[in-house]
């Protein structure tokens, strides 16, 4: 229980509202703070192998982000889409290439 | 070009619920990583690393102070908010660069010192995204002064 606080409590952190430009402040919108917390976590818990694997399979998760927010970016410029309707949409995406990269390649992402 | 500069008064944009929202939503992705890792899987649950629940959070939220914004300007601001949330979209887009970044060198010098790695692939991440933003605004700023003199000089030509 105890894992689970601590993983919700790291993983929360927000930083990228304080920064200008719009763009610039996009930037921590993908910042690895879920990943920080979970590879903290998971060296302390299961060792280094175990966070290397994870991070090997996070190449082809971080691949997918590149790609859902230029999707994003697309529907809400294009189709005009509220951002949480092209946010959530988009997730489809996310999944698609993240698990087709796994897949391609493997599982050796 | 607009500098870079630290905004707080941005802060007081939102409201406390909405940071809760984000945090809440931060502290969830991460505890669902640890439970796809633990039930699939190291690898599977690595692949959440990189799941974009924060930012699905953040786009809407930019969203709706932009309208907020505009409404108490007199304006309805629904498709400002839209672009805004298509400006960070795209910000996110680069800094998803940095995070393969970061996951490359981790994965790379985990094995020699843990600490090296944290820290490594934090600089990796801040580094490569920044640069990344870097090159897309010169190449944007090139690319509009080119369509400016384009534009300019098609306009003499057919004077």
């Amino acid at each position: 229980m105890t894992e689970y606080v601590i993983r919700f409590l790291v993983g929360g952190a927000v930083l990228g509202d304080l920064l200008r430009p719009k763009s610039f402040a996009g930037l921590f919108g993908a910042a690895p703070s879920v990943a920080l917390a979970t590879l903290g976590i998971a060296v302390y818990q299961h060792g280094v192998d175990y966070a290397v694997s994870q991070t090997q399979a996070m190449i082809a998760g971080a691949i997918a982000l590149a790609v859902y927010s230029v999707v994003v970016c697309h529907l809400l410029v294009r189709a005009k889409l509220r951002a949480v309707t092209a946010t959530l949409l988009s997730l489809i995406v996310w999944v698609m290439v993240a698990f087709g990269l796994l897949m391609f390649t493997g599982g050796q992402a | 070009m607009t500098p870079i500069r630290f905004s707080p008064s941005s802060l007081k944009e939102g409201r406390w619920y909405e940071y809760l929202i984000r945090f809440a939503l931060g502290g969830a992705a991460t505890v669902f990583t640890g439970l796809v890792s633990s039930r699939y899987g190291a690898f599977i649950g690595g692949l959440f690393l990189a799941l974009p629940a924060i930012f699905c959070a953040s786009a809407t939220l930019i969203e709706k102070h932009e309208i907020r914004r505009k409404r108490e300007a007199g304006l309805t601001g629904g498709r400002r908010g839209q672009l805004a949330a298509a400006v960070d979209s795209a910000g996110a887009a680069l800094g998803a660069i940095g995070m393969l970044a970061f996951a490359i060198v981790f994965s790379l010098t985990a094995e020699t010192s843990v600490a090296t790695a944290f820290t490594g692939a934090s600089c990796a991440w801040l580094a490569v995204s920044i640069a990344a933003w870097h090159l897309r605004r010169k190449t944007r700023s090139v690319w509009r002064v080119r369509t400016e003199q384009g534009s300019g000089s098609e306009i003499r030509r057919s004077r």
